[in-house]
């Protein structure tokens, strides 16, 4: 078992995907580095923390991107952002069985906050184009970077969503809430509430992530294989059927809960039998928790 | 030496006796706190020359001691080695330089 939390973006792609099959576009040697990092007297790095290319997996063609983490926290700048978008780009083009994007990234890299939030709204506009021409989308996550900001939101345009428990997924991340709100709403150190409303097991319950596996590179191959042709339906009524879900969930929760028992009073209500247990429970039991 | 707050580069170069060849670009580590990324590229042979981009700048003597001994060891020919660094001690630089030649010679032969 090879943690996939561990690895980086290039040993993710090299053992997830048909070995030896990766072709990579626009590799560190073409150095297309970011324009803004060294003035800020930040390094540089060669792939600007993004591998994209082509692949196999299990002999079909696929087009993949890998968010490096341990650069700038996975943050999307100006050149990273063109990588993704210029590579859902030629998905359209040259329609390969699917596009897999492992995402490992806080958001927009704040060092390029503009051009970065230009960036991402260009990869989610790519990204729905990609889908309307009937190309799946797969979305996997499982780093300790999780995927948050503007990337937790890419990653919910996706087709499915593939997580590991230790994989996090949300909008706003622990620190800027609490910074944005307080610690009496959000302390960003309390790797428990953390976990109970970003991680995978809660993203399980409540449907926002479509498989739950353990941190493990080979099960995340064996999920991406599995996936390789789920499309959601890209139409009005599927966007209006999640947003009649998105509200009665909304609903399910009676307002004024704290931190302590906001997320397990969701999973009772969305009929977990003993939903104190979750956070112990190991994947494959919580897989089997999951009611609809 | 100015008090901006930029990346120092530093150049250096060296003849070796191990000619590489021919190879396929090498790229190993991340650029991470304390950490950094080495690229190896065809170079002209007999030099290796190494161009460093670093966030922690004053630190020139310290690199030419580490690709001092990096070259003792290995005397690469026909190599360009490129860095980008952020803050790395030198044990973690001579470590990361080392598995690049590691990979170059595993994986290099095209």
């Amino acid at each position: 078992m090879i943690s996939y939390a561990e690895a980086s973006a290039r040993e993710r792609l090299a053992l997830l995907f048909d070995a030896g099959s990766l072709r990579e576009w626009l590799p560190p040697a073409e150095r297309l580095t970011s324009p803004h990092l060294a003035q800020l007297g930040v390094p540089c790095a060669f792939d600007d923390g993004v591998v994209i290319g082509r692949a196999t997996l299990s002999g079909r063609l696929v087009f993949v991107a890998a968010q490096e983490g341990a650069f700038m926290g996975g943050g999307v700048g100006e050149v990273h952002g063109a990588k993704l978008v210029g590579l859902l780009q030629r998905a359209l083009r040259d329609r390969p069985d699917a596009v897999l994007l492992l995402a490992d990234s806080g958001g927009v890299r704040l060092h390029e906050a503009n051009a970065g939030l230009i960036a991402v709204s260009e990869v989610m506009r790519a990204l729905l184009d990609v889908r309307a021409a009937g190309i799946p989308v797969i979305v996997l996550i499982g780093s300790n970077n999780g995927c948050f900001g503007g990337m937790g939101i890419v990653a919910r345009c996706a087709d499915h969503v593939v997580m590991s428990d230790i994989g996090r997924l949300a909008m706003s991340g622990p620190e800027v809430i609490e910074a944005s709100h307080g610690v009496e709403e959000f302390d960003a150190r309390d790797r428990a509430l953390v976990w109970r409303t970003t991680g995978g097991k809660h993203r399980w319950l409540t449907g926002d992530c479509d498989a739950l596996v353990e941190d493990d590179v080979a099960a995340f191959r064996s999920a991406a294989i599995e996936s390789l042709d789920t499309r959601r339906p890209l139409t009005l009524d599927a966007l209006q059927a999640e947003h009649r879900q998105l509200a009665s969930r909304l609903a399910l929760l009676p307002a004024g809960l704290d931190g302590e028992t906001e997320a397990i009073t969701l999973w009772q209500r969305l009929g977990v039998s003993e939903p104190v247990r979750v956070p112990a429970l190991d994947v494959d039991a919580v897989r089997a928790l999951r009611t609809a | 030496m100015s008090l901006h707050a930029g990346i120092e580069t530093l150049d250096f170069s060296y003849d070796g006796r191990h000619a590489a060849g021919r190879f396929a670009p090498v790229l190993v580590g991340v650029v991470g706190s304390g950490n950094l990324e080495v690229l190896l590229e065809p170079g002209e042979a007999p030099h290796c020359r190494v161009r460093v981009e670093t966030s922690a700048r004053g630190f020139g003597p310290i690199w030419q001691a580490v690709l001092d001994d990096f070259h003792e060891r290995h005397a690469l020919a026909g190599v360009r080695v490129s860095i980008n660094d952020m803050g790395a001690t030198p044990a973690v630089v001579s470590l990361r330089l080392d598995q690049a030649v590691a990979e170059l010679q595993s994986e290099g032969q095209p």
